[in-house]
Protein backbone atom coordinates (compact mmCIF):
# COMPACT_ATOMS: atom_id res chain seq x y z
CA UNK A 1 0.00 0.00 0.00
CA UNK A 2 1.43 3.36 -0.99
CA UNK A 3 -0.02 6.86 -1.02
CA UNK A 4 -1.66 6.28 -4.38
CA UNK A 5 -3.42 3.11 -3.16
CA UNK A 6 -4.67 5.04 -0.15
CA UNK A 7 -5.89 7.90 -2.34
CA UNK A 8 -7.72 5.41 -4.58
CA UNK A 9 -9.45 3.73 -1.64
CA UNK A 10 -10.40 7.02 -0.01
CA UNK A 11 -11.84 8.22 -3.30
CA UNK A 12 -13.74 5.01 -4.05
CA UNK A 13 -15.25 4.84 -0.57
CA UNK A 14 -17.07 8.04 -1.58
CA UNK A 15 -18.76 6.35 -4.50
CA UNK A 16 -18.25 5.40 -8.10
CA UNK A 17 -19.46 7.27 -11.20
CA UNK A 18 -22.30 5.83 -13.26
CA UNK A 19 -21.26 6.78 -16.78
CA UNK A 20 -19.72 5.11 -19.83
CA UNK A 21 -16.11 5.29 -18.65
CA UNK A 22 -16.22 5.57 -14.86
CA UNK A 23 -12.64 4.44 -14.26
CA UNK A 24 -11.35 7.09 -16.64
CA UNK A 25 -13.26 9.74 -14.70
CA UNK A 26 -11.95 8.61 -11.31
CA UNK A 27 -8.43 8.28 -12.71
CA UNK A 28 -8.57 11.82 -13.99
CA UNK A 29 -9.62 13.10 -10.57
CA UNK A 30 -6.66 11.29 -9.05
CA UNK A 31 -4.25 12.53 -11.70
CA UNK A 32 -3.40 9.08 -13.05
CA UNK A 33 -4.27 7.07 -16.14
CA UNK A 34 -7.25 4.74 -16.48
CA UNK A 35 -5.01 1.69 -16.99
CA UNK A 36 -3.04 2.51 -13.84
CA UNK A 37 -6.25 2.71 -11.79
CA UNK A 38 -7.52 -0.64 -13.12
CA UNK A 39 -4.16 -2.23 -12.46
CA UNK A 40 -4.06 -0.92 -8.88
CA UNK A 41 -7.59 -2.15 -8.17
CA UNK A 42 -6.81 -5.59 -9.52
CA UNK A 43 -3.73 -5.77 -7.33
CA UNK A 44 -5.58 -4.66 -4.20
CA UNK A 45 -8.35 -7.17 -4.79
CA UNK A 46 -5.77 -9.90 -5.37
CA UNK A 47 -4.01 -8.95 -2.13
CA UNK A 48 -7.23 -9.05 -0.21
CA UNK A 49 -7.30 -5.38 0.79
CA UNK A 50 -10.91 -5.07 -0.34
CA UNK A 51 -13.86 -7.30 0.37
CA UNK A 52 -15.29 -6.18 -2.90
CA UNK A 53 -15.72 -3.44 -5.38
CA UNK A 54 -19.34 -2.89 -6.24
CA UNK A 55 -22.68 -2.02 -4.68
CA UNK A 56 -23.77 -1.87 -1.06
CA UNK A 57 -27.42 -2.78 -1.16
CA UNK A 58 -30.12 -1.64 1.20
CA UNK A 59 -31.64 -4.99 2.06
CA UNK A 60 -34.81 -3.44 3.46
CA UNK A 61 -35.56 -1.47 0.30
CA UNK A 62 -34.88 -4.52 -1.84
CA UNK A 63 -37.57 -6.35 0.04
CA UNK A 64 -35.09 -8.41 2.03
CA UNK A 65 -34.76 -8.96 5.77
CA UNK A 66 -31.74 -7.85 7.81
CA UNK A 67 -31.05 -8.01 11.51
CA UNK A 68 -28.31 -8.02 14.13
CA UNK A 69 -28.29 -10.96 16.52
CA UNK A 70 -26.39 -11.78 19.67
CA UNK A 71 -25.88 -14.96 21.68
CA UNK A 72 -24.36 -15.73 25.06
CA UNK A 73 -22.28 -18.88 24.64
CA UNK A 74 -20.26 -20.72 27.26
CA UNK A 75 -16.53 -21.01 26.56
CA UNK A 76 -16.70 -24.76 26.16
CA UNK A 77 -19.42 -24.54 23.49
CA UNK A 78 -18.10 -21.50 21.67
CA UNK A 79 -16.25 -23.22 18.82
CA UNK A 80 -19.09 -25.60 18.12
CA UNK A 81 -21.71 -22.86 18.06
CA UNK A 82 -19.55 -20.55 15.92
CA UNK A 83 -19.19 -23.34 13.39
CA UNK A 84 -22.92 -24.10 13.40
CA UNK A 85 -23.91 -20.44 13.07
CA UNK A 86 -21.44 -19.76 10.26
CA UNK A 87 -22.81 -22.65 8.26
CA UNK A 88 -26.03 -20.73 7.70
CA UNK A 89 -25.78 -18.95 4.35
CA UNK A 90 -28.01 -16.23 5.80
CA UNK A 91 -25.29 -15.25 8.30
CA UNK A 92 -23.43 -12.38 6.64
CA UNK A 93 -20.75 -11.76 9.22
CA UNK A 94 -19.96 -12.90 12.68
CA UNK A 95 -17.69 -11.48 15.37
CA UNK A 96 -16.74 -12.60 18.83
CA UNK A 97 -17.09 -9.71 21.28
CA UNK A 98 -15.99 -9.34 24.87
CA UNK A 99 -19.28 -9.25 26.73
CA UNK A 100 -21.61 -11.76 28.30
CA UNK A 101 -23.33 -11.63 24.90
CA UNK A 102 -20.18 -12.82 23.18
CA UNK A 103 -21.21 -13.71 19.64
CA UNK A 104 -22.65 -11.08 17.31
CA UNK A 105 -23.74 -11.70 13.75
CA UNK A 106 -25.85 -10.25 10.97
CA UNK A 107 -28.58 -12.21 9.24
CA UNK A 108 -29.72 -11.28 5.73
CA UNK A 109 -32.65 -13.05 4.11
CA UNK A 110 -34.49 -12.61 0.84
CA UNK A 111 -37.71 -11.69 2.64
CA UNK A 112 -38.31 -10.26 6.14
CA UNK A 113 -40.63 -13.16 6.88
CA UNK A 114 -37.72 -15.62 6.82
CA UNK A 115 -35.86 -13.94 9.71
CA UNK A 116 -37.87 -15.63 12.49
CA UNK A 117 -37.51 -18.97 10.73
CA UNK A 118 -33.72 -18.68 10.54
CA UNK A 119 -33.48 -17.52 14.17
CA UNK A 120 -35.62 -20.46 15.21
CA UNK A 121 -33.41 -22.92 13.36
CA UNK A 122 -30.26 -21.45 14.90
CA UNK A 123 -31.78 -21.77 18.37
CA UNK A 124 -32.86 -25.32 17.68
CA UNK A 125 -29.50 -26.45 16.30
CA UNK A 126 -27.27 -24.68 18.85
CA UNK A 127 -29.47 -25.00 21.93
CA UNK A 128 -28.88 -21.34 22.79
CA UNK A 129 -31.18 -18.32 22.75
CA UNK A 130 -30.73 -15.78 19.95
CA UNK A 131 -31.33 -12.12 20.89
CA UNK A 132 -32.82 -10.39 17.88
CA UNK A 133 -31.97 -6.68 17.57
CA UNK A 134 -33.25 -5.35 14.26
CA UNK A 135 -32.51 -1.77 13.31
CA UNK A 136 -35.31 0.60 14.25
CA UNK A 137 -33.73 3.78 13.00
CA UNK A 138 -30.53 4.62 11.20
CA UNK A 139 -28.63 7.74 12.13
CA UNK A 140 -25.65 7.27 9.87
CA UNK A 141 -24.22 4.77 7.39
CA UNK A 142 -20.95 6.29 6.24
CA UNK A 143 -18.73 3.29 6.93
CA UNK A 144 -15.75 5.04 5.47
CA UNK A 145 -12.20 4.57 6.68
CA UNK A 146 -9.70 7.37 6.30
CA UNK A 147 -6.58 5.65 5.01
CA UNK B 1 -39.36 2.22 -7.29
CA UNK B 2 -40.65 -1.22 -8.21
CA UNK B 3 -37.89 -3.64 -9.11
CA UNK B 4 -38.37 -5.71 -12.22
CA UNK B 5 -37.05 -9.09 -13.25
CA UNK B 6 -34.36 -7.26 -15.24
CA UNK B 7 -33.32 -5.29 -12.16
CA UNK B 8 -32.92 -8.45 -10.15
CA UNK B 9 -30.73 -9.94 -12.88
CA UNK B 10 -28.63 -6.77 -12.80
CA UNK B 11 -28.43 -6.83 -9.00
CA UNK B 12 -27.27 -10.44 -9.04
CA UNK B 13 -24.67 -9.73 -11.70
CA UNK B 14 -22.91 -6.91 -9.84
CA UNK B 15 -23.10 -8.10 -6.25
CA UNK B 16 -19.69 -9.73 -6.40
CA UNK B 17 -18.12 -6.72 -8.03
CA UNK B 18 -18.08 -4.50 -11.06
CA UNK B 19 -16.00 -5.65 -14.04
CA UNK B 20 -12.53 -4.12 -14.06
CA UNK B 21 -12.63 -2.98 -17.66
CA UNK B 22 -12.78 0.44 -19.23
CA UNK B 23 -16.54 0.27 -19.88
CA UNK B 24 -17.87 -1.92 -17.04
CA UNK B 25 -21.52 -1.13 -17.67
CA UNK B 26 -21.17 -2.10 -21.33
CA UNK B 27 -19.58 -5.37 -20.21
CA UNK B 28 -22.50 -6.07 -17.84
CA UNK B 29 -24.92 -5.18 -20.61
CA UNK B 30 -23.23 -7.70 -22.89
CA UNK B 31 -23.45 -10.43 -20.23
CA UNK B 32 -27.10 -9.68 -19.53
CA UNK B 33 -28.17 -9.05 -23.10
CA UNK B 34 -29.23 -5.50 -22.27
CA UNK B 35 -28.08 -2.14 -23.58
CA UNK B 36 -25.32 -0.13 -21.90
CA UNK B 37 -27.71 2.79 -21.53
CA UNK B 38 -30.27 0.61 -19.83
CA UNK B 39 -27.70 -0.74 -17.36
CA UNK B 40 -26.47 2.77 -16.55
CA UNK B 41 -30.02 4.06 -16.23
CA UNK B 42 -31.23 1.26 -13.97
CA UNK B 43 -28.19 1.42 -11.66
CA UNK B 44 -28.53 5.20 -11.38
CA UNK B 45 -32.20 4.83 -10.59
CA UNK B 46 -31.59 2.15 -7.95
CA UNK B 47 -28.99 4.37 -6.33
CA UNK B 48 -31.34 7.39 -6.37
CA UNK B 49 -34.05 5.23 -4.78
CA UNK B 50 -31.66 4.09 -2.04
CA UNK B 51 -31.80 0.44 -3.07
CA UNK B 52 -28.09 0.74 -3.75
CA UNK B 53 -26.73 2.73 -0.79
CA UNK B 54 -23.38 3.25 -2.37
CA UNK B 55 -21.32 2.01 -5.25
CA UNK B 56 -17.61 1.72 -4.61
CA UNK B 57 -15.18 -0.17 -2.46
CA UNK B 58 -15.69 -1.99 0.80
CA UNK B 59 -12.30 -2.23 2.48
CA UNK B 60 -11.05 -5.02 4.69
CA UNK B 61 -10.48 -2.74 7.61
CA UNK B 62 -8.31 -5.11 9.59
CA UNK B 63 -5.95 -5.75 6.71
CA UNK B 64 -5.63 -1.99 6.35
CA UNK B 65 -4.53 -1.34 9.88
CA UNK B 66 -7.85 -0.72 11.61
CA UNK B 67 -7.29 -3.44 14.15
CA UNK B 68 -9.65 -2.28 16.87
CA UNK B 69 -13.34 -2.34 16.18
CA UNK B 70 -15.66 -1.40 18.99
CA UNK B 71 -19.39 -1.58 19.15
CA UNK B 72 -20.33 1.10 21.66
CA UNK B 73 -23.82 0.70 23.07
CA UNK B 74 -25.76 3.30 25.06
CA UNK B 75 -28.83 3.18 27.26
CA UNK B 76 -30.33 6.47 26.15
CA UNK B 77 -33.58 7.75 27.67
CA UNK B 78 -36.16 7.52 24.88
CA UNK B 79 -36.73 11.27 24.79
CA UNK B 80 -33.03 11.91 24.15
CA UNK B 81 -32.56 9.18 21.53
CA UNK B 82 -32.90 11.29 18.39
CA UNK B 83 -30.60 13.95 19.77
CA UNK B 84 -27.92 11.48 20.88
CA UNK B 85 -28.16 9.46 17.66
CA UNK B 86 -27.77 12.51 15.46
CA UNK B 87 -24.84 13.82 17.50
CA UNK B 88 -22.98 10.52 17.50
CA UNK B 89 -23.75 9.81 13.85
CA UNK B 90 -22.18 13.10 12.82
CA UNK B 91 -18.80 12.29 14.40
CA UNK B 92 -15.95 11.44 12.07
CA UNK B 93 -14.86 8.42 14.06
CA UNK B 94 -18.36 6.87 14.12
CA UNK B 95 -18.92 4.64 11.10
CA UNK B 96 -22.45 3.37 11.87
CA UNK B 97 -25.15 4.54 14.28
CA UNK B 98 -28.42 2.68 14.80
CA UNK B 99 -31.35 2.64 17.17
CA UNK B 100 -32.10 -0.99 18.10
CA UNK B 101 -34.53 -2.45 20.63
CA UNK B 102 -33.61 -3.13 24.25
CA UNK B 103 -33.91 -6.76 25.36
CA UNK B 104 -34.68 -6.38 29.04
CA UNK B 105 -33.56 -7.49 31.51
CA UNK B 106 -30.46 -8.85 29.75
CA UNK B 107 -29.76 -5.97 27.41
CA UNK B 108 -30.71 -2.38 28.34
CA UNK B 109 -28.95 -0.63 25.43
CA UNK B 110 -30.90 1.03 22.62
CA UNK B 111 -28.32 3.02 20.64
CA UNK B 112 -25.47 1.25 18.85
CA UNK B 113 -22.50 2.82 17.13
CA UNK B 114 -19.36 1.42 15.57
CA UNK B 115 -15.99 3.02 16.12
CA UNK B 116 -12.92 1.70 14.31
CA UNK B 117 -9.37 2.64 15.16
CA UNK B 118 -5.80 1.49 14.82
CA UNK B 119 -5.67 0.34 18.45
CA UNK B 120 -7.94 -0.24 21.43
CA UNK B 121 -6.22 2.64 23.16
CA UNK B 122 -7.04 5.09 20.39
CA UNK B 123 -10.64 3.87 20.25
CA UNK B 124 -11.08 4.29 24.00
CA UNK B 125 -9.58 7.77 23.81
CA UNK B 126 -12.02 8.64 21.03
CA UNK B 127 -14.94 7.42 23.14
CA UNK B 128 -13.81 9.51 26.12
CA UNK B 129 -13.61 12.54 23.86
CA UNK B 130 -17.12 11.88 22.52
CA UNK B 131 -18.57 11.60 26.02
CA UNK B 132 -16.91 14.81 27.01
CA UNK B 133 -17.70 16.85 23.93
CA UNK B 134 -21.26 15.61 23.44
CA UNK B 135 -22.16 15.76 27.12
CA UNK B 136 -23.01 12.05 27.34
CA UNK B 137 -21.56 11.35 30.77
CA UNK B 138 -24.98 10.74 32.31
CA UNK B 139 -25.76 7.95 29.83
CA UNK B 140 -24.73 4.39 30.67
CA UNK B 141 -22.64 2.77 27.97
CA UNK B 142 -20.52 -0.26 27.28
CA UNK B 143 -17.69 -0.85 24.84
CA UNK B 144 -17.69 -4.26 23.13
CA UNK B 145 -14.44 -4.78 21.30
CA UNK B 146 -14.45 -7.44 18.65
CA UNK B 147 -12.32 -10.50 19.00
CA UNK B 148 -12.09 -12.97 16.21
CA UNK B 149 -13.87 -12.33 12.96
CA UNK B 150 -15.45 -15.53 11.74
CA UNK B 151 -17.03 -14.23 8.61
CA UNK B 152 -17.14 -10.98 6.66
CA UNK B 153 -19.11 -10.62 3.50
CA UNK B 154 -22.02 -8.65 2.22
CA UNK B 155 -25.50 -10.07 2.06
CA UNK B 156 -25.79 -12.33 -0.93
CA UNK B 157 -28.72 -12.27 -3.29
CA UNK B 158 -29.70 -15.04 -5.59
CA UNK B 159 -31.35 -14.21 -8.84
CA UNK B 160 -34.82 -15.59 -8.39
CA UNK B 161 -38.35 -14.39 -8.79
CA UNK B 162 -39.16 -15.45 -5.28
CA UNK B 163 -37.71 -12.53 -3.43
CA UNK B 164 -39.49 -9.25 -3.18
CA UNK B 165 -41.24 -9.53 -6.48
CA UNK B 166 -44.96 -8.94 -6.50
Amino acid sequence: MDDLDRAILNRLQEGFPICERPYARVAEQLGIGEAELLHRLEAMLAHNRLTRFGPMYNAGRMGGGLTLCAMSISDSDFERVARQVNEFPEVAHNYARDHRLNMWFVIATETPGRIPEVLGRIELITGYRVYNMPKKEEFFVGLKFEL
Amino acid sequence: MVLTERDYRLIASIQDGLPLVSRPYAELARQLDMGEEEVIGRIAEMQAAGIIKRLGVVVRHRELGYNANAMVVWDVPDERLDEAGSLLGAQRCVTLCYHRPRRLPDWPYNLFCMIHGVSRKSVLAAIERLIDELDLDGIAHQVLFSGRRFKQRGGHYRHSRSFGEP
